[in-house]
C-alpha cells in the first residue's frame, strides 16, 4: 500500500455574501467538511450536481483558495498559505473549457514554457524548448504544432494542450475539473485514453470532478458523491455503482440515461431542486427531496459513517 | 399527409472565406404524435436544419430544398406574414440555453402571455388563467406568483420549464426541442424529458428532439436519425439502431461510449469532423473510417434501403458479411 499523496480532513470553505447594505452579511457554506485521501496512480472522482461544492474543492486542493476550516496535507507537507508558492508545483489543474483556458495570443510553445520560465529560473531557453517539444509528443500532438496559436486547434487538441501545460512541472497530483464535458463523444474517448496512459506512465494521482456518471464509472477508482457542500457517500467505484446506500446516490444513478433502449428503466424521480446554499435547511440537506425522510432527518445532520463504504444517512438503503 | 416532410434540404452559409455547407441533402419525415431524435456531434447540422424549418436563420444562409412542407403547406414559398402565423403557434421550438433565450427585461408572465395575445387573441383575464394553467402543467410550483418573476430570479431548470410552457402555449402540432436538457443537471434532466414525453402523449403532437447524448436518445426516442457533417448517415427505430447500427460512424460512435467499454482503453474514432476547407470529395466520413477505400474517397455514397437503416455508405453489405475487417 503506497502512502497517500493528498490527505484532506474536514475541509471547509465559507463565503460571506452581502445582501443589501443594511442587512448583516450572510455566510454561504460552499464546502462543509470533506475528508479524503488520494494515492499515486489512483483516481478519485467527485460527482454531484451544480452548486454542490465540487469546484470549490478543486480550488482548495490547487491552493487557489485557503480553506476556512480543516487541514490539507499534500506530499507530507501541511498546507498553509506560507508554503503555497513551493507546493503549487505538486498540483496542477485542467479546466473544463479548453476554449477559455488558453491564452489566444500565445503560441503553443510559449504556453507550455511559461510554467518553466516562472518556476525554473535557471533553465536555459534551449532546455525549455526541448522539454516543451517532448511534452507535445507525449500528449499526442505533432511537432509542427509548437509554433501555432490556440485558435488553430479543435476542442480535443486544445484539451491536449491544456493537459500538456498542466504536466510541464512534473506534478504528482492532477485536478481534472470536468475535462471532457465540453467535448463530443468521439473526441471524449481520445482524451480519456490519453489520461489513462499518462497515469500509467507518470504514476499521477487524479482528482476527477465530473457530473457524468458514465465517464466516472469508466475512469475512477473511488467515488465521492456530494450534495450541497457535503459528501453524502464515499466508496470504491464497484461498490457505489452496484449497491448505492444513500438515497441521493441511488436517485442520481437511476436518472442517468443509459445508452441501452432495451434496458430496465427504474427511474427514481426526484421532485424539486437543490436548495439554495444561502438558506440550507436544518438537518439533512436532501430531506426535502428524499422519499425516505422522517422527522429525525429534518432535525440533525447525519455524519459520514462506515469503514470502506461510508454513507451520511439516517436511513441508508 | 405527414406533419413535417423535408426532402433534400441544404443550407449554405456565406462566410468571409466562401460558401460553407452546413446541411447537405437532409430528409426528415415526421407524423403526428411521433417522436424523432436527431443525434450528431457539434457541427453536424442538426440545429441548423431545424432552424431552417422555423425560418430563423440569418440572411447569410441560403436554403434550398426539393420539398419542405408542414401539414401540406409549402414552407419554401410561404410569405413572411403567413410564416409568422405558423411559427410560435402550430410549430414551436425550445432552445438549449434557457438563461439566454428569455428576455431579461420582462417578467416570464409577460413573455408567455405575449404569445397568447398575438396568436390566440385572448383577453387579459383568459390570458392570465391560461398562463397559470400552463405553469401548472409544466410543474412550476406556486404558478400565479411565479408569473411576476424575472428570468434571473429563477434557476436554470425553472427557466427551461418556462421555455417549454411558452412553446406549448398555443397547443403546437410540432414541437422542436433543441438540446433541451444539455445545460441542466441529471435529476432535472429526467424531470424535463418526462414532461416532454407526457405532453407529447397528451396533446398528440410531433416532437423532434435534437441531442448529442446517446443516453437521452436511448431512453426517450422512437426513431433516430444520425447526422454527420451536415448529412444524414443513418435512420432507424431506436432499438434496432442500438442493437445493429449499419453505418460505420454510428457503430464507432456507440462503441466510443464509456458505458459500453469493455477495457480501460476506449475504442476511438481518429481525426476530427471535416471543416470548411478539408471537406472530402467522396464520403464525408471516409478520412476517419476504418473501412474506407479508394471508392469511398472518390465517390459520394447513396443511401441504402430502409432495411439497412438508409445508411449512407458504399460498403454496408461487405461490412455485414465481415469481408472488410
Amino acid at each position: 500500500m503506497t502512502q497517500p499523496i493528498v490527505k484532506a480532513s474536514n475541509l471547509a470553505r465559507f463565503y460571506e455574501v452581502k445582501d443589501g447594505f443594511l442587512s448583516k452579511p450572510k455566510t454561504v457554506k460552499a464546502l462543509a467538511g470533506v475528508d479524503f485521501e488520494l494515492s499515486p496512480g489512483k483516481t478519485l472522482a467527485v460527482v454531484g450536481e451544480s452548486g454542490c461544492g465540487k469546484s470549490t474543492l478543486a480550488r482548495l486542493i490547487t491552493m487557489i483558495e485557503e480553506p476556512t476550516e480543516g487541514t490539507l496535507n499534500i506530499d507530507g507537507t501541511e498546507i498553509t498559505p506560507s508554503v503555497w508558492a513551493d507546493m503549487r508545483e505538486t498540483v496542477a489543474i485542467v479546466f473544463q473549457d479548453p476554449y477559455g483556458s488558453l491564452n489566444p495570443r500565445q503560441r503553443i510553445g510559449q504556453i507550455l514554457e511559461e510554467p518553466l520560465v516562472i518556476n525554473r529560473r535557471d533553465m536555459s531557453a534551449a532546455d525549455r524548448e526541448a522539454a516543451a517539444r517532448e511534452m507535445i509528443e507525449m500528449v499526442g500532438l505533432r511537432p509542427e504544432h509548437y509554433d501555432r496559436y490556440p485558435h488553430m486547434f479543435s476542442g480535443g487538441q486544445r484539451q491536449r494542450i491544456a493537459i500538456a501545460r498542466a504536466l510541464m512541472l512534473d506534478p504528482k497530483v492532477l485536478v481534472l475539473d470536468e475535462p471532457v464535458s465540453a467535448l463530443d463523444v468521439s473526441i471524449q474517448s481520445q482524451i480519456l485514453n490519453l489520461l489513462v496512459e499518462l497515469q500509467d506512465r507518470l504514476d499521477l494521482a487524479y482528482l476527477f470532478i465530473s457530473h457524468d456518471l458514465s465517464v466516472v464509472k469508466h475512469f475512477a477508482d473511488d467515488v465521492i458523491v456530494m450534495y450541497l457542500a457535503r459528501a453524502v457517500e464515499k466508496a470504491s467505484k464497484e461498490t457505489l455503482f452496484e449497491t448505492p446506500r444513500h438515497p441521493y446516490s441511488k436517485a442520481l444513478l437511476s436518472t442517468t440515461p443509459h445508452a441501452d433502449p432495451e434496458g430496465k428503466k427504474e427511474r427514481i424521480k426526484l421532485e424539486g431542486e437543490l436548495p439554495s446554499p444561502m438558506n440550507v435547511p436544518l438537518g439533512c440537506a436532501f430531506a426535502a427531496r428524499c422519499w425516505l425522510a422522517t422527522e429525525a432527518c429534518r432535525k440533525s445532520v447525519p455524519n459520514l459513517e462506515g469503514t470502506d463504504h461510508k454513507v451520511a444517512c439516517l436511513h441508508p438503503l | 399527409m405527414s406533419l413535417l416532410r423535408i426532402r433534400n434540404l441544404s443550407v449554405d452559409f456565406a462566410t468571409a472565406s466562401g460558401q460553407f455547407r452546413a446541411v447537405d441533402g437532409v430528409d426528415v419525415t415526421l407524423e403526428k404524435g411521433e417522436l424523432l431524435a436527431i443525434v450528431g456531434e457539434s457541427g453536424s447540422g442538426k440545429s441548423v436544419s431545424m432552424l431552417a424549418v422555423m425560418g430563423l436563420l440569418p440572411w447569410t444562409a441560403t436554403i434550398t430544398a426539393d420539398e419542405m412542407s408542414f401539414e401540406g403547406r409549402d414552407l419554401t414559398k410561404i410569405t413572411p406574414r403567413e410564416r409568422r402565423s405558423i411559427i410560435g403557434k402550430d410549430m414551436a421550438m425550445i432552445f438549449q440555453e434557457p438563461m439566454s433565450s428569455l428576455n431579461p427585461c420582462f417578467t416570464v408572465g409577460f413573455q408567455i402571455k405575449e404569445a397568447l395575445r398575438i396568436h390566440m387573441g385572448m383577453d387579459r383575464a383568459t390570458r392570465n388563467n391560461r398562463a397559470v394553467e400552463l405553469f401548472d402543467q409544466v410543474g412550476i410550483p406556486d404558478a400565479a406568483s411565479r408569473l411576476n418573476t424575472f428570468p434571473h430570479q429563477m434557476s436554470g431548470g425553472m427557466n427551461q420549464r418556462v421555455m417549454i410552457a411558452m412553446a406549448i402555449a398555443c397547443n403546437p402540432k410540432l414541437l422542436i426541442a433543441d438540446e433541451p436538457t444539455t445545460a441542466l443537471d441529471v435529476t432535472i434532466q429526467a424531470q424535463i424529458l418526462d414532461l416532454l414525453i407526457r405532453l407529447r402523449d397528451e396533446q398528440d403532437m410531433g416532437l423532434v428532439l435534437i441531442t448529442h447524448d446517446m443516453g437521452v436518445v436511448a431512453e426517450t426516442a422512437e426513431r433516430v436519425s444520425v447526422q454527420y457533417a451536415g448529412q444524414k448517415v443513418e435512420e432507424q427505430p431506436v432499438k434496432d439502431l442500438f442493437r445493429h447500427p449499419y453505418h460505420p460512424y454510428t457503430s464507432a460512435l456507440l462503441s466510443a461510449l464509456p458505458e459500453r467499454a469493455t477495457s480501460k482503453i476506449l475504442p476511438t474514432i481518429p481525426g476530427v469532423v471535416p471543416g470548411q476547407f478539408d471537406r472530402p470529395q467522396g464520403c464525408l466520413f471516409s478520412p476517419r473510417c476504418q473501412f474506407a477505400d479508394e471508392k469511398c474517397a472518390q465517390t459520394p455514397p447513396v443511401p441504402c434501403g430502409p432495411e439497412q437503416g438508409r445508411a449512407l455508405c458504399h460498403h454496408v453489405d461487405a461490412i455485414e458479411a465481415g469481408e472488410m475487417a
